[in-house]
C-alpha cells in the first residue's frame, strides 16, 4: 500500500493555509461542534484541506488543521494516516479507485483494474506522466448491488464493464460530461430491465383509532371514504 | 470499597480500582505490557487476561476492567493460561528473534513472559513486518520492527511530559509508532519512554551495545544534577559508569528521572582529574600527593588569614563541605561561600531556604505562584509533578519570571519585581486565586534571587506568603526551588560568609583587586574562574573545568559517583549517596583529601573516617540525624526588604543539557545541547535524523 507513505520532503509544500471561502468553512464547521470539543473537527477539516490542496494531503496541511483546532500536530498526523481516503501524497485530477471486494471482484473487478492498467499505462498506486489519472484499488464501496464498480474521485460508476470503462476514461480524459451512477443504463439500483416489484400503489397503512367504542373500519372501506 | 475475591482469596480495593490493581492487592502477578500504573490505561495488549464472574464467559483484560463488589476473579486457570499465550503468540508474529542482539535482553518484558507463555516454536511461516527505524534524537535509539504498540511511550510523552510529539500513524499492520516529521524529541525527560518500553524497540542510544545487564554492579544513590535528590541506581562495569537509570521514590521523582540525570554519567570518564598537579613556571606539571600537599598547607598556613577565601560548588557532599568548613575556620577566615550564583539566601532561617510544603506536597496544592524559575528545565521531574497536579485537578498555575513553555498553562503575571509588587499591592487577580486557595504555594526559583536585590525580593515573596496565607497552620506553602544540589546542605552548615566576611561577589572582586590572595575552590566551576587569575587558587574537584584552569595546586577528588556522601536536597531532605566505583587514578574522596590537608597543615580536623564525620555532621547541625525524612522548618524571618529593581527575572539556566563539571564533559549532553542550540538558531537547517554527524 505504497498510497500510505508521505510524499517525499521535494513534493511537501512550505506552508498551508485555508483559503478564504475554505477559511470560512472551517469555521462553520468548527462551530458545528461545543465548546471545548472543537477538535471532533478535525476529519471534515483534514477532508477540506485536501480538497484545497488538489486532492492530497501535504504535511503542511495537517501543521495547518492542527493550529487551528489547537491540537499537537502529531494527533493531527495519526489522524490523516489512519483514514485510506486521505492521500499522503499528490494524486491526478482523476482519482480511480477499483473496488475489489467480493461482489465486484466476481462480477469481474480484475477485468476493470486490467483495462485501467492497459489503458492508461501504470500499475496501482501509480499517477500517469499527464498528471490526470491515479489508479489504486480500494475494498468495498457500499455500492454491491451495481458490482462492479469504481470512484472517480467523489463520483460512483457502476456497472462497469471494461469496454464501458476504457469509454469513462476517454470521457473524463477529454473532460466530457459524464453520467454518475450505473453506465448501463439503470436507474438507481433497480433490477436490470425495470423493476419486478412494487409495480402497484400499495394500500395505505391502518389507521387505528383511540376511539374504543367504535370499531375500526376495515382499510378497504376507509380508503373508499378518503 | 468493593470486596471481591482473586483466586479463592477475598480482597478489599479502594473504589475506582481496577481488577488488576486488586489482583495486585491479592498477591496475584498479572502479566502486561501496555498497563503502567502511572500512565492512562490504554487496554491494548491484552495479556492481562483474567476470567470474572459473574461476566461475558470470555477473558477480559483486567487493566480496564473496574473492580465490583461480589466479583469473582481467576487467573490460574487452564482457560486464562489458553488465552495468554493466544496472546503472546500474535505478539510475537511480527516480533523478531534478535534477542542476542537486542540490548533490551536481560531485561525485557516480552522476554520474560514468553519464558511463562511463549511456545517453544512459531507457527507462522510468513514473513514478519519490516518497519523503519525512527529518528528520536541522540538519546532514544529505535528498532522498530520489534515494537508490539504498547503505545506507553506515546502516553508518557502526552501525559507526563507534556510534550506530545510520538504518535501512531497509520493503522493495522502499518501502525508504527513515529514523530512523523522526523525531529528529536524536545522534553527533558524524554529517555523515561526506554524505561518504560517493554521490549527492546525504544533503547538507549548511548548505551548500545555496551553490556549485559547481568554483567553490571548496580548501586542506589542519590543523582545531583539537580536539587530534586532523584533516587537512581547507578549501573558500572569495572570502574567506569555505564548507566545511570531511575529508581522508584514516590516523595520526590515517582519513576521519572530526567536526561541529564540519566545521561550525563559519560562525562564521568572525560577531563578527569586523575592525579595531584602544582603550577611551576606557570604551567601546571603533575605532582604526588605530598608535593601537592604541601603547596597547599603552606599557603593556608602562611597567608593573612583575611585574605584567604573558599567557595563551595554545587555538587559537593555534605562530608566535604563540614571538612572545609572547619579547615577554614581553623584558617581563621570568614570568607567562605556556597552561593556561587549569589543568590540572597541566608542560612539563619531554614524555612527560608528549602521547599517547605515537599515535592508531594505539589500533589495537594491548589493554586502554585512560581517567581522567576523555568522549573521545566531547572528541575524538569519536579515540573512534571505540578502538570500532573494540574491534569489531576486544573489548579491554576501563575508565573512571574521567564515566559516559558512548562507543559501546562498558566497565567502570565509578569517578568520582574514589578509585577511581584503589583500581586502583592493586590492589583493582580491571582493574588485573590491564592488567597483563597486551601494549600497555595509559592515557588521561588534561583532567578528571582541570585540577583543584587535578591534579599527584597525573598522578603517581598515572604511578607507575600505571609499575608496571603501561604503559610498558616498545618501548611507551610513557600517554597525555595534550588538549582544546586550541594546548596541546602551548605547552608544547612552555615557555609556562608562569617562577620565581617565576603560573598563570592566580594571574593572575586577582591581577588582582582589583590585583597585576596589565597582562594580554595572546593569543586567550584560555576563562577568567572578569569577573575582569580591574580591569587593562589587551590582547585579540589573531579573534573577539568573552568576552576582547575586558573588553579596553582589541583587536589583531585570524586563525583558524585565515585564517593559515599551526603546529600540535602531542595526540600531539605538529607539523603546518602553511595559509591558505585572508584575514583580515577590518585584521585581520593574529597573529606579524605580535606582531612589530610589539614594534617599537614598541623590542624588536623576531629574525625578520621566516615562514621566521625556523619557524627560531628550531626553535631554541627541535627537535621543530618534524620536520614531520608524532612523535619519541617520552623518559620522565621529571612529576607532584607528593599528597593526592587526593574530588571526581569532570568531562569539561572540556560542551556538545560551543560550546568555543571559532568554535564559540560558529557559527550551526550554535548549532542543534545547542539540540537537546542541548532532549535534556537533561525537560520539552523537538517535537524532530520540524516544531516546529523551522530545519526
Amino acid at each position: 500500500m505504497s498510497q500510505r507513505e508521505p510524499a517525499p520532503e521535494a513534493l511537501q509544500p512550505e506552508s498551508f493555509t485555508f483559503s478564504e471561502a475554505g477559511a470560512k468553512r472551517a469555521q462553520q464547521i468548527i462551530a458545528r461542534y461545543p465548546k471545548g470539543r472543537q477538535q471532533s473537527a478535525v476529519i471534515p477539516l483534514l477532508d477540506l484541506a485536501q480538497r484545497e490542496c488538489g486532492g492530497w494531503l501535504p504535511r503542511a496541511a495537517m501543521d495547518h488543521v492542527a493550529e487551528l483546532l489547537s491540537m499537537p500536530p502529531i494527533r493531527v498526523y495519526e489522524v490523516g494516516t489512519f483514514y485510506t481516503m486521505f492521500n499522503l501524497k499528490p494524486v491526478g485530477k482523476h482519482l480511480i479507485q477499483v473496488c475489489r471486494t467480493t461482489p465486484c471482484w466476481l462480477r469481474g473487478a480484475d477485468e476493470l483494474t486490467a483495462t485501467c492498467r492497459k489503458k492508461l499505462g501504470i500499475e496501482l498506486g501509480e499517477t500517469t506522466a499527464d498528471g490526470q489519472f491515479t489508479l489504486v484499488e480500494v475494498e468495498c464501496l457500499g455500492a454491491c448491488v451495481n458490482a462492479p464498480m469504481i470512484q472517480v474521485n467523489d463520483d460512483y460508476y457502476e456497472d462497469l464493464t471494461p469496454e464501458l470503462m476504457e469509454r469513462l476514461i476517454d470521457d473524463l480524459a477529454a473532460g466530457r460530461d459524464v453520467s454518475i451512477g450505473s453506465q448501463a443504463g439503470r436507474r438507481g439500483s433497480e433490477p436490470e430491465g425495470g423493476p419486478i416489484t412494487l409495480q402497484e400503489v400499495p394500500d395505505p397503512p391502518v389507521v387505528k383509532t383511540l376511539d374504543f367504542d367504535k370499531p375500526a373500519e376495515a382499510p378497504a372501506e376507509a380508503a373508499e371514504k378518503a | 470499597m468493593p470486596k471481591l475475591t482473586v483466586d479463592g482469596k477475598e480482597v478489599e480495593v479502594p473504589a475506582g480500582s481496577t481488577v488488576l490493581q486488586a489482583c495486585e492487592a491479592a498477591g496475584v502477578e498479572v502479566p502486561r505490557f501496555c498497563y503502567h500504573e502511572r500512565l492512562s490505561i490504554a487496554g491494548n495488549c491484552r495479556m492481562c487476561l483474567v476470567e470474572v464472574k459473574p461476566g461475558p464467559p470470555k477473558p477480559q483484560a483486567s487493566c480496564a476492567l473496574p473492580a465490583a463488589d461480589g466479583q469473582e476473579i481467576i487467573t490460574n486457570s487452564p482457560k486464562i493460561k489458553k488465552a495468554r499465550e493466544g496472546v503472546l503468540e500474535f505478539l510475537l508474529i511480527n516480533h523478531p528473534l534478535d534477542c542476542p542482539i537486542c540490548d533490551q535482553g536481560g531485561e525485557c518484558d516480552l522476554q520474560d513472559q514468553t519464558m511463562a507463555y511463549g511456545g517453544d516454536t512459531s507457527r507462522y511461516r510468513d514473513n514478519k513486518r519490516a518497519v523503519p527505524e525512527k529518528y528520536l534524537g541522540p538519546l532514544i535509539k529505535t528498532f522498530m520492527n520489534r515494537c508490539i504498540h504498547c503505545t506507553r511511550c506515546i502516553r508518557f510523552l502526552a501525559e507526563v511530559a507534556g510534550v506530545p510529539e510520538l504518535g501512531a500513524t497509520g493503522r493495522g499492520e502499518e501502525m508504527e509508532i513515529t514523530t512523523y516529521i522526523g525531529k528529536a524529541l524536545t522534553s527533558e525527560l524524554s529517555a523515561n519512554i526506554i524505561d518504560l518500553c517493554p521490549v527492546g524497540a525504544l533503547t538507549s542510544k548511548p548505551y548500545a551495545f555496551m553490556a549485559r545487564p547481568w554483567e553490571l554492579r548496580k548501586t542506589e544513590s542519590i543523582d545531583v544534577m539537580d536539587a530534586l535528590g532523584s533516587a537512581i541506581r547507578i549501573d558500572v562495569r569495572g570502574r567506569e559508569v555505564l548507566r545511570v537509570l531511575p529508581r522508584m521514590n514516590d516523595d520526590i521523582n515517582e519513576e521519572w528521572i530526567s536526561d541529564k540525570s540519566r545521561y550525563a554519567c559519560d562525562g564521568l570518564a572525560f577531563r578527569r582529574l586523575d592525579r595531584p598537579f602544582v603550577r611551576k613556571d606557570g604551567k601546571l606539571v603533575e605532582a604526588t600527593w605530598d608535593e601537592a600537599l604541601a603547596a597547599a598547607a603552606e599557603v593556608l598556613t602562611k597567608a593573612d588569614p583575611q585574605r584567604v577565601a573558599a567557595i563551595v560548588g554545587d555538587q559537593c557532599d555534605a562530608e566535604s563541605m563540614l571538612a572545609l568548613k572547619l579547615l577554614m575556620a581553623g584558617v581563621g577566615t570568614p570568607h567562605v561561600d556556597c552561593r556561587q550564583d549569589g543568590a540572597a539566601l541566608s542560612a539563619d532561617c531554614r524555612a527560608g531556604y528549602i521547599f517547605n510544603s515537599t515535592i508531594a506536597g505539589i500533589d495537594e496544592a491548589d493554586a502554585i505562584l512560581i517567581v522567576g524559575s523555568n522549573p521545566r528545565i531547572e528541575a524538569p521531574v519536579l515540573n512534571a509533578r505540578i502538570r500532573k497536579r494540574w491534569l489531576n485537578a486544573g489548579i491554576p498555575v501563575g508565573v512571574i519570571g521567564p515566559q516559558a513553555e512548562l507543559t501546562y498553562p498558566y497565567d502570565y503575571l509578569g517578568a520582574g519585581p514589578k509585577s511581584l509588587q503589583a500581586l502583592i499591592d493586590g492589583q493582580v487577580a491571582f493574588g485573590e486565586t491564592l488567597r483563597n486557595a486551601q494549600r497555595p504555594m509559592v515557588i521561588v526559583g534561583q532567578g528571582a534571587l541570585a540577583r543584587p536585590d535578591g534579599a527584597a525580593v525573598l522578603a517581598a515573596v515572604r511578607a507575600f506568603a505571609e499575608s496571603a496565607g501561604v503559610v498558616r497552620e498545618g501548611w507551610n506553602g513557600f517554597n525555595v526551588l534550588h538549582t544546586a544540589a550541594a546548596r541546602v546542605g551548605a547552608l544547612d552548615l552555615g557555609l556562608v560568609p562569617g562577620q565581617g566576611g565576603r560573598d563570592v561577589a566580594g571574593i572575586l572582586d577582591g581577588a582582582e583587586k589583590g585583597e585576596i590572595d589565597v582562594v580554595y575552590l572546593l569543586a567550584a566551576d560555576e563562577i568567572d574562574a578569569n577573575r582569580l587569575r591574580d591569587c593562589f587558587v587551590i582547585y579540589q574537584g573531579h573534573h577539568g573545568d573552568r576552576g582547575a584552569a586558573v588553579a596553582d595546586v589541583v587536589l583531585p577528588g570524586a563525583a558524585y559517583t565515585e564517593k559515599d556522601g551526603t546529600y540535602v536536597n531542595t526540600e531539605g531532605r538529607v539523603q546518602l549517596a553511595r559509591r558505585a566505583s572508584f575514583p580515577p587514578g590518585e584521585a581520593r574522596e574529597d573529606w579524605k583529601i580535606l582531612r589530610a590537608l589539614s594534617g599537614v597543615m598541623g590542624r588536623p580536623l576531629p574525625f578520621d573516617d566516615l562514621r566521625g564525620v556523619r557524627r560531628r555532621l550531626i553535631e554541627e547541625n541535627p537535621v543530618f540525624a534524620a536520614v531520608n525524612a524532612i523535619e519541617p522548618a520552623a518559620w522565621g524571618a529571612f529576607g532584607t526588604p528593599g528597593e526592587l529593581s526593574d530588571a526581569p527575572f532570568a531562569s539561572p539556566i540556560g542551556n538545560f543539557y551543560m550546568t555543571d563539571p559532568i554535564s559540560r564533559a558529557s559527550r551526550t549532553m554535548a549532542e543534545c545541547s547542539g540540537l537546542l542550540q541548532a532549535a534556537r538558531t533561525p537560520m539552523a537547517t537538517g535537524t532530520e535524523g540524516a544531516a546529523r554527524p551522530w545519526v
